[in-house]
């Protein structure tokens, strides 16, 4: 454990009708343990103590899992470590002397609410579109009646642990959400539950995705780099392939 | 306060079809006709939320964070216990139950956790239906593990992150009803009170956190699922929005509140390391499968757990319960934990805490199929801390995790207000002095998929509820409260900062007083100083507490301050049940109660009740009542893991 001293410069906005500026705060004595949500309330408690509004930021289990934090750290979606979201992000990361650019997610889908609050809830919208199986409540199989190659779950599992944070969307030069989407429709296209709905759902997701303001994805691979559960570009592919062989054969 | 548990008639395996047999109906054609709002979009309140929808009632849910798919639930790692009995080991609902009230130290309702080990298994069957990617076997078939208190492997996991893809699940379903039209989802919205018209729960105010407006919903029922109160003690593993704001509200308006001092401090976390934190993150109990736990033999030993000659090891669990060894009940494991730091051997930089060591299960299955199993955790542990545990063992210390107190609810969960039900951990109802671990999971589910429909159909059916609009002068004057609290709040905050205290530094001192008191361990003396202590803390809070802004801008200061200031009384209940209880039970050690061999003393002649407590109003204090605990069908005994 050591201690580091560094400048902030964090976005602060109002509300979305409001233009914003990056202001700029020295901070000093920060314990490198620290997570970097800790270092935020360090400099909030400071801002209060001074008799200044603190900075807003949307955060909730601090443990990686929620994905509701998350921020733009000198350009990268999540900060500098791989597979790591924003709360995850501990402070040995950096050094004495830094610069901190801290900024919100941006994309025309993700409105600002004030400083660093966006709202995601088109990745609500997306999903009720029909990220999920249509059943309910009673009257299911034994679950061993469903039998799944342990292969076929983990791959699943692989795209079912996107916690919709949306960095992914906020690194992409286009502003697409294929990834978050993608992964969704992997998770039910690769598993049997999955299959009566298969095209209805890739065609519907997809539409909404459109209609939120989403943008289309042109293989940057940005999302990839910055998703904290490492969710793979591959799962686009499958969204592509699913899309394409709902559209022929319902479209 | 009358309590009337409403245990239905007949044999503990009949009560559940006796119970629905006798229980009114709701024709689905009229159940469009009739409102209910959830709170709370966990385990609990999004199962509740897509079941009541799907069976046709209009359905209102509410959610303090952005989007449903956050609730405390997704952050559970470890499992879910059902008794499918798929691994052939002797499992059935009756062992389930019978675990489950051992595992609580047999202050649980019978019949409640007879038809919670009943719904179990159609908990999995619907997870599964619902494309839950739950971990399975070569051949294809569902994959089990163990967790502690229990000799059956009973436990259905995706990794680690069994909460996060059932909440998925939920939320999924949930979604799909949000889409249908039958729910309508308010987020970012805080419940801030409970309106009651004639005795009845008809509806809520809550708060756009987005811009300060307060709103009435009212509703033929409310259903609260709210989750628990771990965050009155600052420092725990819940979310940093977790909070006690509605269930205490609820039980300013009379319904009664059961157990508060119960609360389950988990033996696997990370060891606190600095007063910036904000707070704990638990490594999931299932390590205790394959990780060992020790501490150094010698007193003080500063040397590196690599240079610790296994000779020089206490494995204290494996030495003092053979038979559980590691997976002794999570109460057990962490009053461990905490004689061993107290003696002396505590490891790491602060003293405060244990090893756990993979090293002997590395050696014996190979990194590849321990990192399939934990990779997650290490992964977690090591971002954290900045060490590997396939390298050097992990250091653990036990964190406030899950409280088993809530709103006291009777067999159809609801509280004491007619017409207000809790489900998950909001209420008390299932794992009495102590949880096991999966078992959160597999109750917040029971409650909201399995059960809740059935009580609302049987409130609704049995009452003749008059309409209620949400223009009635009971919720202007809810608004009027509720905003007259806020204005109470921010009135200090005009002249500035200079000479006040912040939310944080307020709570810190709360969470302090109660980690000092009112935790794993405690004692007459020490409780009674908390209660006397307690009333300094929450003048200073309303005197001088600071809170930049306003109330009519996205605010997070004040947002925690409302939380905050709950706390601060239902603090005083919490203290006074653990006074009132003058027992060691479950997750907590009453110093004053201790059997020879110095474990845990239950004193069944005095206490086998469950402690419920009625708010008198402020500066009044609560009465408790009692609702005795009959054990017809197990014989309670002093708990024995050796």
């Amino acid at each position: 454990m050591s201690s580091i001293d560094l400048t902030l410069q964090i976005w602060r906005q109002k509300n979305n009708d409001s233009l914003g500026h990056l202001e700029t705060y020295p901070l000093s004595g920060i314990n490198t343990d620290m997570s970097f949500l800790e270092m935020l309330d360090v400099l909030n408690e400071q801002l209060t103590r001074a008799g200044k509004e603190p900075v807003a930021f949307d955060h909730d289990c601090r443990e990686g899992i929620c994905g509701m934090c998350g921020a733009v750290v000198n350009g990268i979606a999540h900060g500098p470590e791989r597979e790591t979201t924003l709360c995850q992000l501990h402070m040995r990361n950096f050094r004495s002397g830094d610069t901190l650019v801290i900024e919100p997610f941006r994309s025309r889908a993700f409105p600002i609410r004030k400083d660093l609050m966006v709202d995601r809830s088109a990745f609500d919208r997306i999903i009720q579109s029909g990220g999920y199986v249509s059943v309910n409540t009673g009257g299911t199989p034994d679950a061993n009646t469903i039998p799944i190659p342990s292969q076929v779950a983990e791959l699943a599992m692989d795209a079912a642990a996107c916690i919709g944070c949306g960095a992914c969307v906020a690194s992409c030069p286009n502003g697409a959400a294929m990834l978050f989407t993608g992964a969704k429709i992997s998770q039910l296209c690769l598993l049997p539950q999955g299959q009566p709905e298969r095209r209805q759902r890739a065609l519907a997701m997809v539409e909404t995705m459109d209609r939120e303001g989403f943008g289309n994805c042109t293989n940057a691979r940005e999302c990839e780099a910055v998703c904290p559960k490492g969710i793979s570009i591959r799962n686009i592919a499958r969204l592509n392939q699913e899309f394409l062989a709902a559209s022929l054969l319902e479209g | 306060m009358k309590l009337d548990a409403r245990i239905p008639s007949g044999d503990l395996a009949q009560k559940w079809d006796n119970y629905r047999f006798a229980s009114k109906l709701v024709n689905p054609a009229n159940r469009r006709k009739f409102t209910i709002i959830v709170v709370g979009t966990g385990l609990a309140g999004a199962s509740a939320s897509a079941t009541l929808a799907e069976q046709g009632y209009n359905v209102k849910t509410f959610c303090i964070q952005d989007s449903p798919r956050r609730a405390h639930s997704i952050a559970a790692q470890g499992g879910i216990n059902a008794a499918k009995n798929y691994q052939n080991d002797g499992d059935s609902v009756l062992r389930l139950f019978y675990d489950t009230i051992k595992g609580g130290d047999f202050r649980a309702r019978e019949a409640n956790v007879y038809r919670l080990a009943q719904v179990s298994g159609n908990i999995i069957d619907q997870c599964v239906a619902q494309g839950v990617p739950f971990a399975r076997e070569y051949g294809g078939t569902l994959a089990n593990r163990s967790f502690g208190g229990a000799q059956v492997s009973r436990t259905f996991y995706a990794r680690g992150q069994t909460g996060q893809q059932l909440l998925l699940g939920a939320y999924g379903a949930l979604s799909r009803q949000i889409h249908s039209g039958r729910v309508t989802m308010y987020n970012r919205r805080e419940m801030m009170d409970l309106v009651v018209i004639d005795g009845r729960a008809r509806g809520i105010t809550a708060r756009n956190l987005m811009n300060g407006e307060l709103e009435s919903h009212a509703a033929d029922a409310v259903v609260l699922a709210t989750g628990g109160y771990g965050n009155v003690y600052f420092l725990s593993t819940n979310a940093m929005a977790s909070n006690v704001t509605a269930a205490w509200r609820a039980c300013k308006h009379g319904a009664g509140f059961a157990n508060p001092c119960f609360v389950q401090i988990h033996p696997t976390c990370i060891p606190v390391h600095g007063d910036y934190q904000s707070k704990l993150t638990l490594m999931s109990e299932s390590l205790r499968n394959d990780g060992r736990v020790w501490v150094p033999i010698q007193k003080g030993d500063q040397r590196p757990a690599a240079a610790i000659p296994e000779a020089e090891r206490d494995y204290y669990l494996e030495k003092k319960y053979p038979s559980f060894g590691n997976l002794v009940p999570r109460d057990v494991a962490s009053r461990n934990a905490k004689e061993q730091c107290d003696g002396g051997k505590g490891v790491g930089s602060t003293g405060l805490a244990v090893y756990l060591d993979f090293a002997e299960a590395i050696k014996r299955d190979g990194e590849a199929t321990i990192l399939k199993k934990y990779g997650n955790l290490f992964q977690m542990y090591e971002k954290i801390t900045a060490a590997n545990p396939l390298h050097e063992p992990m250091m653990i210390y036990p964190a406030v995790h899950y409280t088993m107190g809530g709103l006291w609810v009777d067999y159809n969960l609801m509280t004491t207000i007619p017409g207000l039900f809790a489900l998950g951990e909001c209420n008390f109802s299932d794992h009495g002095a102590n949880r096991l671990g999966a078992s959160a999971l597999m109750q917040g589910l029971a409650d909201g998929y399995f059960i809740i429909a059935t009580s609302i159909a049987g409130y609704i059916g049995a009452s003749s509820l008059q309409p209620v609009a949400a223009t009635d002068p009971a919720f202007d004057e809810s608004r009027k409260n509720v905003a007259d609290r806020i204005h109470r709040l921010l009135r200090n905050s005009m002249r500035g900062p200079a000479g006040k205290v912040t939310v944080d530094e307020v709570h810190k001192q709360l969470g302090r007083l109660l980690w000092d008191n009112c935790g794993m361990a405690r004692n007459k003396a020490g409780l009674e100083a908390a209660l006397e202590q307690l009333p300094a803390i929450r003048d200073q809070f309303w005197n001088d507490v600071y809170i930049p802004g306003n109330a009519t801008d996205i605010n997070q200061s004040l947002e925690r301050a409302g939380r905050v200031a709950d706390f601060l009384e239902f603090a005083e209940i919490m203290i006074r049940d653990a006074l009132a209880r003058e027992e060691s039970c479950g997750c907590h050690l009453r110093e004053e109660s201790q059997t020879a061999e110095n474990e845990a003393q239950r004193d069944d002649a005095n206490y086998s009740h469950v402690s419920v407590w009625e708010y008198q109003g402020e500066g009044e204090p609560p009465v408790m009542h009692r609702e005795p605990l009959v054990f017809d069908n197990v014989t309670p005994s002093q708990r024995s893991y050796k």
